[in-house]
């Protein structure tokens, strides 16, 4: 391998692994401050970047309703990507609301939480493909793709916004559960549910706030996704769903620093795993490489046993 | 201040407390003794309005505060709208976070920020040692350290009553004598405070009145000093 070709590789990886960890980021808030692990959550991704595709072509004129004036390119991807996450946030509060608060209101043991959770993603798909069908849809271009070489190693304009978006987001998710109050009950959520309402703080718009966060990064992650890939289709978000899942479990499920490293690191397992070897051994290889990695830490890079005091 | 009239609970099919009746009012401190699982802590609980199934259900009777029917509640309100502090059985203080950051999420809902300044310099000046451990993870700290914790979030929620379960549990017998020195401070400053304790020695020795409970029932109540010298109590509870 040549140090073009593996730089090349090392941009890949981080762009894959900044989907993979924008992803991971909501699987591991959601258990964070619930324990329970939202495997709706790739489909919230999926959700994400229709409601992208939706919002953009109604910002570019495509329907008989339409804005009375024209938007540069820029920023109809700019809106595309706010309104998007504003509107995905909404769908993952419904579904707290309507999915998994009546269960937590009646005591629901978490493994019925959990069921519940697959079959929402399995509603949101279906969902999906009973209103819209089977057939694929393309995702505008909205930013149009510029090819950098430097030193030989090419990269996209998108590509840089992907790893560029992913890093902001760990920033100031980092801020805002270590420096906020919101976060610091986040964090004693996770530590002792029951002391939490004792502090005068209601534990609802803690979890709420904590989908919201969730869910609008999923978006985020949807919409470029959809701008580096512009395929659509219902069943998008359940392979890199349970990938990024996978992610946020190596790196030590409920903490942020967590989805981060386990995204980047199967980013680059999965990459360079390719680079090596045919490319239909890519997930069995990387998959194998990781249930090493868990056999050997099963907590994850971040992750600490939990003790279970009653 | 607190009133709870012929209150029965139960946790599932369970009935935990058969009818029972006790008062504080402002500005007392009021203990509440008797046996493990007598009822004490489900007592606390049920004035907290914390939800099944960690606390238990109210199935008849009446809470009320300053006249106003807790019952219909909900428990981050009771705190932060009615200013009533539980200082829980086991502390429950949050070891994954710091002391500082432990009391800076007691004061959640508060808006009157220079009390609040108040309050953190009242906190560190009753418990030196938390102001000395202020960066640390909780986790990290004594037991008797986690209880001054656990009593100073319950200042910072602003609470003007507060509820103790337990808290000479586990501690050694001087600390416990200082902690209970401290509630008196706190109590003649004009907290209202309503402590329950196995350990019915020290309680006595602090409090203005007692109620003596067993098996889901109120069975004795009086003045601390009264109390202290019944014959019976001495031989159940004092030893």
């Amino acid at each position: 391998m040549d140090i073009q070709s593996f730089f090349q590789d090392v941009l890949n990886a981080f762009q894959w692994g900044s989907f993979y960890a924008l992803i991971a980021l909501g699987y591991t808030l959601v258990y964070g401050v619930l324990l329970l692990i939202n495997f709706a959550h790739g489909d919230i991704f999926m959700v994400g970047a229709y409601i992208g595709f939706f919002v953009a072509t109604f910002l570019l004129g495509t329907y008989a309703v339409h804005l009375p004036f024209h938007l540069p390119h820029l920023v109809i991807f700019v809106l595309t990507l706010v309104i998007t996450m504003i509107l995905t946030a909404g769908v993952g509060v419904t579904l707290e609301r309507v999915a998994y608060r009546p269960l937590r209101r009646k005591g629901a043991g978490r493994l019925y939480i959990v069921i519940t959770a697959l079959m929402a993603g399995l509603i949101l798909e279906n969902g999906n493909l009973a209103l819209l069908g089977a057939s694929r849809k393309a995702f505008p271009t909205l930013i149009h793709d510029t090819v950098y070489t430097v030193a030989g190693v090419s990269f996209t304009n998108i590509r840089i916004v992907v790893i560029l978006a992913a890093l902001a987001v760990f920033l100031f998710l980092e801020t805002i559960v270590r420096k906020t109050k919101i976060g610091m009950a986040m964090r004693a959520i996770s530590f002792d549910r029951v002391a939490v309402p004792l502090m005068g703080i209601p534990i609802d718009t803690v979890i709420v706030f904590t989908f919201i966060l969730g869910s609008s990064m999923a978006a985020l992650a949807g919409v470029l996704f959809v701008s580096a890939y512009p395929v659509l289709e219902p069943y998008m978000g359940a392979m890199i769903g349970w990938k990024a899942f996978i992610a946020a479990v190596v790196g030590g499920i409920g903490d942020i620093r967590g989805a981060f490293i386990g995204g980047f690191l199967l980013g680059f397992i999965e990459i360079f795993v390719a680079a090596v070897f045919p490319s239909t051994f890519r997930d069995l290889i990387s998959f194998g490489i990781l249930l090493i990695f868990l056999s050997l830490k099963p907590t994850g890079i971040f992750g600490v046993a939990r003790a279970q005091k009653i | 201040m607190l009133k709870i009239e012929n209150l029965h609970v139960s946790y599932g099919n369970i009935e935990a407390l058969h009818g029972i009746s006790l008062e504080v009012q402002e500005g007392e401190m009021v203990a509440l003794l008797g046996a493990n699982g007598a009822g004490k802590s489900t007592t606390l609980m049920s004035i907290m309005r914390l939800p099944p199934p960690e606390a238990p259900r109210v199935t008849s009777g009446s809470i009320t505060c300053r006249g106003v029917d807790l019952l219909p509640v909900a428990p981050h309100l009771v705190v932060a709208k009615y200013g009533i502090g539980l200082v829980p059985e086991g502390r429950r203080v949050f070891g994954n976070l710091t002391v500082f950051e432990n009391l800076k999420l007691a004061t959640y809902a508060r808006k009157d920020m220079e009390q609040v300044a108040r309050d953190y310099e009242r906190v560190f000046a009753l418990f030196p040692r938390l102001a000395d451990r202020k960066d640390q993870r909780v986790e990290t700290l004594s037991g008797g350290e986690q209880q001054m914790l656990a009593t100073g979030r319950a200042f910072m929620c602003g609470a003007k009553f507060i509820l103790l379960d337990e808290p000479s549990m586990g501690l050694a017998p001087l600390l416990m004598q200082e902690l209970f020195k401290v509630l008196k401070e706190v109590n003649r400053s004009g907290t209202t405070i309503f402590v329950v304790e196995q350990n019915a020695n020290i309680a006595l020795k602090y409090a203005h009145r007692a109620y003596l409970m067993e098996a889901g029932y109120i069975v004795r109540e009086g003045a601390a000093k009264d109390m202290a010298n019944k014959d019976e109590m001495k031989k159940a509870y004092l030893g």
